[in-house]
């Protein structure tokens, strides 16, 4: 259940975010917010710019045009792994799993940019490295049990079936300690029963551990269960924003959605 | 959860130091100790290769370029420049990793086939120089005279006393390697060979790792190369082909990608390959080339792969005979 829609400063701000891709534009002066504490939707109709705009936040494609401050600082011209670091991070509509790793090792790479020691400490196995590799491995667990992974955490991630493969990416991207965490569809492929299963989890991410999540998704049920705001793109342009209420009430949303009449 | 003070890997590279010592007393005459020398030497790139290759997905079919500059820098310093061994050995290893930081940068941008071109084109490159800076390298004959190795006011005379420094030195690599992959650079390094887009999100730079790495294993075939050149006394540009480049491949191959012990077990293999296969001679290369088809169509995993998938097999059916 939505629970607190008070719009407090934004912890994300997209603003007259353009992306080209050759002639075609993806997002055109697109802007979009999420507000420190929330979990916010961004929806639309396929190839509305969705998957783009998380690329774009992400650092996963350039900008043409337009302004990403995260807590108030720029972050629009640094490479994908400094916008990591400064807490943006994000799951994949098709699924990236370190197959070769274990379920274990994948959330501990979450936590890369947060376990430091450096290589002559690995080569030495100095205290030092100890501590930290112990700090990583037990953060990792917390989050494998957070999602409820934690049984399979010596199971190759490969052969983990595909809706586990979702919860581990996101224990994944949680171990990163994200102050955004950005879901791409990740309800895709998923049944009803683990769609509900994922609707608590998400809602856990952001009142449980405080995690402001960003969420591009298709299935609408889910969206409006989950979601504080909600933002709708069409055509690479943002259409509408407010509440699941006053979205699934806006004419326009619904004409975007349902087509015109010619 | 309690852990050991000594650590599994320094345990089994330990156990393994032994072994190796172990070795000559079981060879009929000492020029099997020889080929076991070559073999360490050999193990030692492997290993390095298999960082790179096995474990960050990273192909490289110019290494030998880089055994081959470690070999020459060292030669050309304590016989021409009259610098001492350890400086010599030294710029030897800095050279093939300053070569190596310097080719990165290009050259690792690019990904599968054109990695692999890239890589061969800069081996077939340093070859050429090998051969043609004559004044330099001596050419095609050759290059003579290059001490053996003498460390701390001892020289590694006999072949027996030089095994003995390879298998320390081996063990040594294999250790940093066991260390490495278990930890933050280690995850990385396989991370990013499954997906450098998950990899980069979570805050990995991957140009920084891919080019630690490419440094590291030129550094190791540098390493290699300088033990190689004041084991030998005589190099030759031959040594540091492409031919071998394709040799280090099939050892990572064979042994098993991302397996430190497989490249292990794929070089001494190698190495001791031709001794057994003498009438080949002539087509060695076709029956490498035979090799890397074979293990890649029935040991996808390599040597090591298959052991462990036999170990398994027979495992169960000793579970199916007691049940």
């Amino acid at each position: 259940m939505p629970a607190n829609t008070t719009p407090c400063a934004p912890l994300l701000d997209v603003s007259g975010a353009t992306v080209r891709f050759g002639g075609i534009h993806a997002l055109t002066e697109a802007d979009f917010t999420i507000a420190k504490g929330s979990v916010t939707a961004l929806i639309g109709p396929n190839g509305a710019g969705k998957t783009t705009m998380l690329n774009a936040i992400t650092g996963m494609v350039p900008l043409a045009g337009g302004a990403i401050t995260l807590d108030g600082t720029d972050i629009a011209g640094l490479p994908p792994q400094k916008r990591a670091a400064a807490g943006v991070v994000r799951t994949f509509q098709n699924l990236e799993v370190f197959t070769s790793m274990s379920v274990l090792e994948n959330v501990m790479t979450g936590r890369h940019a947060l376990t430091r020691y450096s290589i002559t400490a690995s080569l030495l196995r100095t205290p030092g490295f100890r501590r930290a590799e112990r700090a990583c491995r037990d953060a990792a667990m917390d989050c494998l049990e957070f999602v409820g992974l934690a049984e399979a955490a010596d199971t190759p991630a490969g052969d983990l079936p595909y809706g586990k493969q979702r919860l581990l990416e996101m224990a994944r991207a949680l171990a990163a300690e994200p102050k955004l965490l950005l879901l791409d569809e990740p309800a895709a492929g998923l049944n009803s029963k683990e769609t509900a299963q994922l609707g608590d989890l998400i809602r856990a991410v952001c009142d449980r551990r405080n995690v402001t999540v960003g969420l591009v998704e298709h299935d609408m049920e889910l969206v409006m269960a989950v979601s504080d705001h909600i933002t709708v793109l069409h055509f690479g342009r943002p259409l509408a924003a407010g509440t699941p209420d006053a979205i699934q009430a806006n004419p326009d949303v619904i004409k975007a959605y349902l087509g015109e009449d010619d | 959860m309690k852990r050991p003070v000594i650590g599994q890997s320094v345990v089994q590279a330990g156990l393994f130091l032994l072994l190796l010592l172990a070795v000559p007393a079981a060879l009929p005459n000492e020029y099997y100790l020889s080929i076991c020398i070559l073999g360490s030497l050999n193990a030692v790139i492997a290993v390095g290769l298999n960082l790179l290759m096995g474990y960050a997905g990273q192909v490289s079919l110019g290494h030998a370029a880089f055994y081959g500059l470690g070999a020459y820098a060292t030669a050309i310093a304590t016989t021409r420049f009259g610098l001492p061994i350890p400086v010599g050995m030294a710029a030897g290893v800095t050279l093939a990793a300053a070569v190596a930081w310097i080719v990165a940068a290009p050259t690792l941008r690019l990904k599968g086939n054109y990695l692999a071109m890239a890589t061969l084109g800069f081996g077939i490159i340093i070859s050429i120089v090998f051969n043609e800076a004559v004044d330099l390298t001596g050419g095609p004959s050759g290059y003579v005279g290059i001490p053996r190795l003498a460390l701390f006011g001892y020289t590694f005379e006999s072949d027996r006393s030089y095994y003995t420094l390879m298998a320390v030195v081996l063990a040594l690599v294999v250790l940093v390697a066991l260390h490495l992959m278990k930890s933050r650079t280690g995850r990385a390094l396989r991370a990013l060979h499954v997906s450098e887009k998950a990899a980069s999100s979570l805050g990995i730079d991957i140009a920084a790792h891919k080019r630690f790495v490419f440094v590291l294993s030129a550094a190791l075939a540098g390493l290699a190369g300088v033990l190689y050149a004041h084991y030998l006394s005589f190099i030759a540009p031959a040594s540091f082909g492409f031919s071998f480049s394709v040799q280090l491949v099939v050892m990572v191959v064979l042994g098993g990608m991302a397996s430190v012990w497989g490249s292990v077990a794929g070089a001494f293999f190698l190495t001791a390959l031709p001794e057994a296969l003498r009438e080949f001679e002539d087509i060695d290369i076709l029956v490498y080339g035979a090799i890397l088809v074979l293990t890649i169509m029935f040991l996808p995993d390599g040597l090591a792969g298959g052991l462990k998938r036999l170990g398994r097999k027979l495992r169960r059916v000793g579970v199916d005979h007691a049940g």
